[in-house]
């Protein structure tokens, strides 16, 4: 593609031309990459015969967004951003007090969070409001909790680990095989399924003490394998690949039940019209609050000698010897503490889901869960959360845009296209902001004057 | 008790099978700065690690304050007040300099920093004016003060330094031997020292070990080896930066 310098001082009639004729070269090198990947196509007919399709319609559409996204792009959005930019550098001094939005991004957010459900109950009655809080709100809260959680050995204590989804496995099948087999409650198998999830994050703690980098992702990555393996061939306790069904739902404290055959059935006991709807309502707000538990603990860690020890430790492990701190038990704390959040947030999907099967937990959730954190910025939790939002809200919306389909066919299924647009968003993310959305890491100890000193001034991390 | 402070006796460590000390003797007193000086791969560092306890002598003891300490992991040794400025300074480099001067006072769990903290900011200024920045953005001079200051942070009683001199311009390395004189003299610090720049490192000892190819080969006062023919030949005007 012609690569033209952007000047912004060429007149608005010569932009325009170039654009023409840019968006004319960018039809023509469409034209030529598509033409046999897009324009035909082979299928086989009945008798097995190859058959050539013709679908220059389609062959047209990708031309014209071609066209006309490279028109766009040179005609109006380069010149937009080159204004952008030096508006910038001419009044960024001024800029320096941040507005209020952004000082109080959390507490917004929070807020937010807590309106979420009842509006859209509001928007969409009871029934609609289901998709909204169920497949976005509780979705992308499960993996804003995990990355949480996952953030905390990895972004915290730079321990590289691959096998996060193992413990995610463990806390969902302690809560399935525990309830069923003892028919103990959710709220006492919560805490146990951390408790044990958090036991095997020591049990791989202790073999991968030596490795750093590359060799620890691998043995983590191992380990997560070992443990879906597990589930799939120990089919006398897990059933293996048919997986545990029929798992008990959580309980308002004892108090209020959600089955819907019982006497404090919550619906009945409130006067409203049975629907599923008030559940997964229940459940958003319980997965809120333990995902901002996560968020709460890992702030007050960051602050205590045990999270300052974790930081060192991802700066440079020697020195954290020689300042006498033990490495061990504090990789072994990260490593449980992280695995303990896992588990918790294991126990709350089998809860949710009412079904587990090994299938759950492949090695694909791992590398999302991990991606999420690195897109995010490592250490940094509202990029973390923003990230998950970007890139879970991003697949679910996938399934929401059916009118695709009248673009591009009937068969057309864009949810198989976010493995795509995950790659392109990560890439995209890279090379604009190589840190991740929030890059710069929060010092815990603040003192009266601060000097803005950006991240990007140091070292890349070694993690 | 003696007056010995640390007492290396017969050290042996290896790399693997690779012998990089053997039979070294080495005493430092109480309220001394000792030097050790020698060439490139004499086993300087590798001394000081042993001492600090990654790797562990194979053969030999380190004792410390009257406690064998040669078999101690690392982490213990630097509870035992050992601490160090090690080779290529490695300070926190995302951290700040505050943090990273928290992270020294680590092993008291803070309880004197605020106190302390004071008293490396009268020793080193520069790092009050950089005390929010992080740690990756000073120079090479301030770094070196900051690997420093973060050692003195766990309240010493020996203070180890691997090369304080290291790719600094004079000027600052003055200022950093000046600093260490200071520490010694007016709170009675225990300094022991692997340089390079021997000609500096001899003026500001009190006594000093010369090492080659993994023993030590001449010891005496920092006078006496600066005068000495050999050690002059070798390591002043020969060997001088």
């Amino acid at each position: 593609m012609s690569n033209i310098s952007n000047t912004h001082e060429s007149a608005g009639r010569n932009l325009t031309a170039r654009a023409l004729r840019e968006g004319f070269f960018a039809a023509l090198v469409a034209l030529g990459l598509f033409v046999l990947f897009v324009g035909l196509e082979t299928t086989q007919n009945i008798r097995n015969e190859l058959v050539l399709n013709q679908r220059w319609g389609l062959l047209a559409v990708f031309v014209i967004v071609a066209a006309v996204g490279r028109f766009l792009s040179v005609a109006y959005i380069r010149p937009w951003m080159a204004a952008r930019k030096a508006a910038a550098t001419s009044k960024a001094p001024a800029e320096a007090e941040e507005s209020f939005f952004k000082r109080n991004f959390s507490k917004i957010a929070i807020a937010a969070l807590l309106v979420y459900p009842p509006l859209m109950v509001m928007l969409f009655g009871v029934q609609g409001s289901l998709k909204w809080v169920d497949n976005f709100g509780i979705q992308i809260l499960i993996y804003v909790m995990l990355a949480w959680g996952l953030n905390i050995v990895v972004g915290l204590a730079g321990l590289l680990d691959l096998g996060y989804v193992a413990f995610y496995a463990v806390g969902a099948y302690s809560y399935a095989l525990l309830s069923q087999q003892f028919g103990l409650s959710f709220w006492v198998l919560l805490p146990l399924s951390g408790i044990l999830a958090a036991f095997w994050g020591i049990i791989l703690g202790f073999p991968v003490l030596r490795l750093k980098g590359d060799y620890l992702a691998i043995v983590t990555l191992a380990f997560g394998e070992i443990i879906r393996l597990v589930l799939i061939n120990w089919t006398e306790v897990t059933r293996g690949t048919f997986g545990v069904s029929g798992i008990p739902k959580a309980s308002v404290f004892g108090i209020w039940s959600f089955d819907v055959g019982a006497a404090n059935y919550f619906p009945k006991v409130f006067g409203l019209a049975m629907s599923s709807a008030y559940y997964k309502i229940f459940l958003f707000y319980l997965i809120l609050a333990l995902a901002l538990l996560t968020a709460y603990v890992t702030i007050r860690l960051r602050r205590m000698p045990i999270g300052r020890a974790w930081e060192a430790l991802r700066e440079d492990e020697i020195a954290c010897r020689s300042l006498g701190i033990n490495t061990v038990t504090t990789k072994l704390t990260a490593f449980a503490t992280g695995a303990m959040f896992g588990g918790f947030a294991g126990s709350f999907f089998a809860v949710r889901q009412g079904f587990v099967s090994p299938e759950s937990f492949v090695f694909l959730e791992s590398a999302i869960i991990l991606a999420i954190v690195v897109l995010g910025g490592m250490g940094s939790l509202v990029g973390i959360a923003i990230a998950a939002v970007v890139m879970i809200g991003g697949t679910e919306l996938l399934r929401e845009m059916q009118f695709l389909k009248q673009i591009f066919g009937p068969e057309f299924t864009p949810e198989l296209y976010r493995m795509l647009i995950f790659g392109l968003a990560m890439v995209i993310v890279m090379v604009w902001k190589p840190r991740g959305f929030v890059g710069s890491r929060e010092p815990t100890a603040f003192l009266k004057e601060r000097k803005a000193v950006s991240g990007t001034f140091t070292t890349e991390g070694h993690g | 008790m003696s007056d010995t402070l640390l007492s290396v006796k017969g050290v042996e460590t290896y790399y693997g099978n690779i012998r990089a000390l053997s039979g070294v003797d080495v005493e430092v007193k109480k309220g001394e700065i000792v030097s050790l000086i020698g060439a490139n791969g004499a086993g300087k560092s590798t001394l000081m690690m042993t001492i600090c306890g990654s790797p562990q002598a194979r053969a030999g003891t380190v004792t410390f304050d009257g406690e064998d300490i040669t078999r101690l992991p690392m982490h213990m040794i630097a509870r035992r007040r050992i601490a160090q400025s090690p080779e290529g300074r490695r300070i926190f480099p995302r951290m700040t300099v505050y943090e990273n001067l928290q992270m020294g006072a680590s092993l008291d769990n803070l309880k004197y920093f605020n106190e302390d903290v004071e008293k490396i900011y009268t020793l080193f200024p520069r790092l009050k004016e950089r005390q929010t920045q992080r740690g990756g953005t000073l120079s090479g001079g301030e770094q070196q003060m900051l690997s420093i200051g973060r050692a003195l942070m766990a309240r010493p009683k020996l203070l180890l330094l691997d090369e304080p001199s290291l790719g600094l311009a004079p000027l600052i390395v003055k200022g950093i031997f000046d600093a260490i004189k200071v520490l010694n003299r007016e709170q009675g610090l225990t300094v022991f020292l692997v340089e390079q720049n021997a000609f500096a490192a001899l003026k500001l000892s009190d006594r000093a070990y010369v090492m080659v190819n993994g023993q030590v080969t001449m010891s005496g006062s920092g006078r006496e080896l600066l005068a000495n023919p050999e050690v002059r030949a070798a390591y002043l005007e020969g060997g001088r930066h």
